[in-house]
């Protein structure tokens, strides 16, 4: 379980977002909707590690993550809006890094792990192919392997519909219908209601829900 | 024909000279223009102002005056190198100097999402900037780090100010004993086939990392 309590961003005296609660219960699919420009990116930024608050506590299953010093730690796995795969390297390499690098794995098994992921993502016969031979929707997928190569506690998606056309957002949403299936918890930053609406079991409106 | 195999063995004894110098070069100025690279986004203010001194100075006077100041100039103030060691190290300061303007320059290509997507990812800082950046890094600036290697292959025959016997010393030499052109003629096919091995060696490396974009 997720807990943010009394959360606030400033940047110089601009507020961000001010007391900001929210509870993410495991195997949930929460999604965070709201205009361009108010903050849902700050959110999970702060959450993966990758910026700071000013005050407040997140809580992962009871342990709190350090929202001051900018350290991240690979609980929260995230889905970039432009997916920020390595160019240099190729699908299954994308994804065996992290495992390889940081969590010292052998690679004939993170090997085995990643081709297991590609499998369920449908991706398998991408593995060999570098990011620029791949179409948005695959790039996302090979994203979500990568990230979920980690054994995230969380999966965040920074605007996962973004850019994609129809066909490929309906992709995505079973995608996450898949991963909760399998028991992972999302959180799902987008301006896409329909789309929000579609794949989560609750609308979190960042416009209205939360102080300035 | 007999003329050149009579000045053949002086100009490959200079060549070695050029070659040595080439080759040392390289080796010392490309890990050396790295860290200064780096050092010029270090957080402390001492640490870029200094090397930012050190490549306008590198940068804004000619390396014909840096050969000349490190060895007489260091020489008299006591500080004396021999020859070869000299010009080894005025060539990889100066060259150092140039090739971290260039990785500097690569290394702001890089886009700020790589950083984010490896830190997410859990890699430490030296894993992030060797596994995942540097790569990138050299692909970006292969081509005008081949540039710089051409000019280094004709720099090396400013060495003659100091004293040393490169190949094109040696062919000076020969020109002026024999009165003749052809010395000079020989010496300037033998850059020309340097820089052919060094431009085919980056083409070839060009199209090894052009596997990924």
């Amino acid at each position: 379980m997720l807990e943010i309590k009394n959360l606030t961003k400033k940047y110089d005296q601009n507020v961000i977002f001010k007391s900001l609660n929210l509870t993410v219960h495991d195997g949930e699919v929460l999604s965070i909707v709201g205009p361009s420009g108010i903050g849902k990116t700050t959110l999970i930024k702060i959450m993966a590690g990758l910026e700071t608050a000013d005050d407040g506590e997140i809580i992962l299953n009871g342990e709190n993550i350090d929202i001051k010093g900018e350290s991240s730690d690979t609980n929260i796995g995230m889905i970039f809006q432009d997916f920020n795969l390595f160019p240099n390297y190729t699908v299954i390499d994308n994804i065996t890094l992290a495992p390889i690098n940081v969590n010292k794995q052998s690679s004939s098994k993170a090997v085995e792990q990643g081709q297991e992921l590609l499998e369920s993502l449908g991706m398998l016969d991408k593995a060999n192919l570098f990011p620029y031979q791949l179409s948005g929707g695959q790039k996302q997928r090979a994203a979500i392997a990568r990230a979920l190569a980690m054994n995230p506690k969380i999966l965040a998606y920074d605007e996962p519909t973004s850019g994609l056309d129809e066909a490929s957002t309906h992709q995505v949403a079973d995608v996450v219908k898949t991963l909760k299936k399998r028991g992972v918890t999302q959180v799902i930053i987008t301006h896409d209601q329909p789309f929000a609406e579609m794949v989560s079991d609750r609308v979190f409106d960042f416009a209205t829900e939360v102080k300035r | 024909m007999s003329y050149l195999t009579t000045i053949l063995p002086s100009l490959l004894a200079g060549l070695k000279t050029t070659l040595g110098v080439f080759f040392l070069t390289i080796i010392g100025s490309v890990p050396l223009g790295i860290l200064v690279s780096l050092g010029m986004k270090s957080p402390y203010f001492t640490i870029r102002w200094l090397i930012n001194g050190y490549i306008w100075i590198m940068r804004g006077t000619p390396l014909l005056l840096q050969l000349i100041f490190i060895y007489y100039g260091l020489g008299m103030m006591g500080i004396a190198f021999p020859r070869f060691e000299a010009a080894i190290i005025a060539f990889i300061i100066n060259y150092a100097a140039y090739l971290a303007e260039i990785f500097r320059g690569g290394l702001q290509s890089v886009p700020r999402g790589q950083y984010d997507a490896a830190k997410v990812l859990g890699f430490s800082k030296i894993q992030t900037f060797f596994k995942i950046i540097l790569p990138q890094v050299v692909k970006i600036v292969v081509p005008s780090f081949g540039n710089e290697v051409i000019n280094l292959v004709k720099d090396t025959s400013l060495v003659y100010v100091i004293g040393l016997g490169d190949i094109l010393r040696a062919g000076n030499i020969a020109a002026s004993r024999d009165v003749t052109l052809m010395p000079y003629l020989l010496v300037g096919l033998i850059y020309l086939i340097m820089t052919a091995v060094v431009t085919l060696l980056l083409r070839r490396s060009e199209t090894v990392l052009n596997t990924w974009r």
